[in-house]
């Protein structure tokens, strides 16, 4: 039996190189002013699976993202480092779904895959909360391990898992199938190979072979591998209510570009009233006590 | 991965001259360069401790036979993209870039051409994959340039033949799994034969004490009547031509690999340049290290230039050998020069390996030799325009 492992990977804006129109005037996230990347812990968490296929004979490893249909790009970056396969999960109602409606639908997702693993990164650079992963395995109802810097060991049942906690390591054993989130401290992901370039450069998903003047029938019947399903609110079978803004708790109010002007600090020596001054910050500010 | 701040220069724009996909395979094999080349080679020149696992990471990597058919493990590629692969891993180390010359040009090159369907199904998809490493004999130790003159002999003794004869200066020789070994029959004509390691009265002993080229495998190769199966002939391998075909694929990818040695050697003196500071001003605000700087960057941009053409010209199937020298010759003297003048730029620092200059600089000093020297290539132009040949 193969290893099935699916990696959760999301395309995210390039929160890390903001310009000056990152914002619109309405306080929201300018998506077009930045450039769509592969979010950074989430190719971790593909080298991560990676590293396992390495391992373990017939080892699979399929991508699942959520998003518009571009993010295909994704699973076909995965596919350039080695990824198996991936389903985009794209349907306009899913639009506008926060962590609890995003999870709700990669639960049902990975449902239908049936894997012993599932990794995902530990957040996403656009979002920063670190909740989708954890939702998804309490949805689930499989065990969670969060933080994961390295898989140490790994069989069809177990795994060895070192977490990197704020004052350490951890090391852990794991009955699969479970969900791990994986750490910005995780091995980096390995390049583009040049092979596997050339063997899926042409692999489209449905969306793009309906817009693409080419024709590509014959080598999608030639080369089944290259063409990549999408999956609908109908395909997983999702409850509408459940989904997009409807089933999103969270309102956003406002998304803030914070520039820390020079006048917000101050210089602090050693002297009692300045680690009074600061002590009292610290506090206030809920830091510390 | 290493953070890499290396910037090659473009100064034509050359890039609007690359498709999508050469620039992502220019990508991928600049990414793997960066990440099990750079952290590792200074070391290993040093010590002289060739990263010979990096054989079986570069075919995971599809870096070998790019132009040969998926059919047989390669990737199908252009010839434009083999030269960009063979320019990233060069600005890694020539050595790298040499170990990929020998086993997708010298190797599987002459198996794709010459050899039998067996053969191929044999031997190239392992070797594509890196889990076979070959080399290439042709040289010998009292015939460089005069290959033509080889003593190393075959003769038939029943099903099989008897090979006798020693190759020296031979990339990879002692690692090699297989050797694509250049000897001449009974009737004097230069034939083509797989040599398998494990073969009796085979051997393959290391040449150390080397300065250039310390991150690679040279040695010899020595036949003592070793006997060959009939099947690891080359059928259609026959005449010297027949090498110098295989030598002629492997200097197209040496003119476009040194550009990344060059590259990276400017690039180096152009950053050093302008955070070194003597008489309180940068050593870039000099005339004399401007002269320098803008000389690389002409030369490079020339350099890339001519590949890029002659790439055209490959991938249409117009390029003649001549062609080819033209470039080898030129490239290479432009890369050593570079990093000869780059060495100067950094000083006494250049002299070290904090630096990659010097250790580009000594390797170039082999590739400037090997397929076929200089002053060859000079010849071979020279023969071409006046129809006059000045070898001997
Ligand atoms: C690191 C390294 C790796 C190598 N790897 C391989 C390999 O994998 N396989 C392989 O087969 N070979 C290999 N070689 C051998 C290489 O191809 C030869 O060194 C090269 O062909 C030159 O031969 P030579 O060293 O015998 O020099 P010679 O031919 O002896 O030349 C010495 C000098 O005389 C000059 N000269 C020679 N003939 C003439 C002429 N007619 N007119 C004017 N000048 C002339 C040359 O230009 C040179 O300057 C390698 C060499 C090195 C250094």
């Amino acid at each position: 039996m193969s290893f099935k492992i699916v990696v959760l990977a999301k395309q995210v804006p390039d929160t890390r190189n903001v310009g000056k129109d990152a914002m619109k005037a309405d306080g929201t996230v300018n998506r077009g002013a930045l450039p769509a990347i592969f979010n950074p812990e989430d190719l971790q968490a593909l080298e991560q699976a990676l590293m396992v296929k390495d391992q373990v004979e017939d080892a699979e490893i399929i991508i699942l993202t959520m998003g518009p249909p571009r993010a295909v790009e994704i699973i076909r970056e995965a596919l350039y480092r080695g990824a198996t396969s991936g389903y985009l999960i794209t349907d306009r109602k899913f639009a506008g779904s926060d962590t609890l409606a995003t999870s709700y639908t990669l639960a049902l997702a990975v449902k239908k895959i049936q894997p012993h693993l599932v990794i995902a990164g530990r957040q996403a650079i656009d979002g920063d909360t670190a909740q989708v992963g954890p939702q998804i395995a309490q949805k689930l109802g499989i065990p969670q391990v969060t933080y994961t810097e390295q898989i140490l060991d790994v069989n069809l049942d177990e795994l060895k898992i070192r977490r990197r906690l704020e004052r350490g390591v951890e090391v852990v054993k794991c009955k699969t199938p479970l969900l791990i989130t994986v750490h910005s401290s995780a091995a980096e992901c390995r390049p583009r190979n040049a092979k596997l370039l050339m063997k899926y450069k042409h692999a489209r998903s449905v969306s793009e072979l309906q817009e693409e003047s080419k024709d590509y029938t014959e080598m999608m019947t030639n080369k089944p591998y290259l063409r990549l399903e999408e999956w609908s609110v109908a395909d997983l079978g999702a409850d509408e209510e459940a989904l997009g803004l409807s089933g999103s708790p969270t309102k956003v109010k406002k998304i803030e570009n914070v520039v820390l002007a020079k006048k917000e600090s101050v210089n602090l020596t050693t002297e009692d009233k300045d680690i009074d001054y600061l002590m009292k910050e610290l506090i206030d500010s809920h830091v510390i006590g | 991965m290493t953070a890499s701040t290396y910037k090659p220069p473009d100064y034509y724009l050359m890039d609007e001259l690359l498709s999508d996909e050469h620039k992502m395979i220019r990508s991928s094999v600049r990414d793997w360069v960066n990440r099990e080349v750079k952290p590792i080679i200074e070391e290993a020149s040093q010590l002289n401790e060739p990263p010979t696992h990096l054989m079986e990471t570069m075919g995971e990597n599809g870096i070998f036979g790019p132009f040969i058919p998926e059919k047989y493990g390669g990737a199908g590629l252009d010839y434009i993209s083999y030269g960009l692969i063979m320019q990233e891993l060069e600005r890694g180390d020539s050595a790298i870039r040499s170990a990929a010359s020998v086993q997708s040009s010298l190797v599987m090159f002459p198996i794709y051409i010459f050899g039998s369907d067996a053969q191929k199904a044999q031997f190239l998809p392992r070797l594509a994959k890196g889990e076979l490493t070959g080399c290439f004999g042709l040289t010998e130790p009292n015939h460089g340039s005069d290959p033509g003159n080889m003593i190393t002999r075959i003769r038939e003794k029943g099903d099989h033949f008897i090979l006798d004869g020693a190759k020296l200066w031979i990339t990879n020789s002692s690692i090699a799994d297989i050797a694509m070994v250049w000897a001449k029959d009974e009737k004097g004509v230069v034939r083509g034969l797989i040599v398998e390691k494990g073969m009796e009265g085979f051997s393959a002993p290391e040449t150390h004490d080397k300065w250039s080229l310390r991150a690679s495998v040279t040695g010899e190769l020595v036949f003592d009547g070793v006997k060959i199966p009939r099947k690891n002939l080359l059928p259609k391998a026959k005449g010297l031509r027949s090498p110098l075909m295989c030598l002629n694929s492997a200097r197209y990818g040496i003119a476009w690999g040194v550009i990344g040695a060059a590259s990276e050697c400017y690039d180096t003196a152009l950053r050093y340049s302008l955070q070194r500071k003597q008489f309180d001003r940068f050593i870039g605000s000099f005339q004399l290290q401007q002269k320098k700087l803008a000389e690389m960057l002409t030369e490079i941009t020339k350099a890339q230039l001519l590949v890029w053409r002659l790439g055209e010209l490959k991938n249409q199937g117009k390029e003649t050998a001549q062609m080819v020298s033209m470039a080898k010759r030129n490239n290479v003297k432009m890369a050593l020069d570079i990093a000869r003048e780059a060495r100067q730029i950094i000083g006494a620092m250049g002299i070290t390996s904090n630096y990659p200059v010097m250790r580009h600089m000594m390797n170039l000093e082999s590739v400037i030799t090997y397929e076929g020297t200089h002053d060859i290539h000079l010849l071979i132009t020279g023969h071409d325009i006046t129809g006059i040949q000045a070898f001997k």
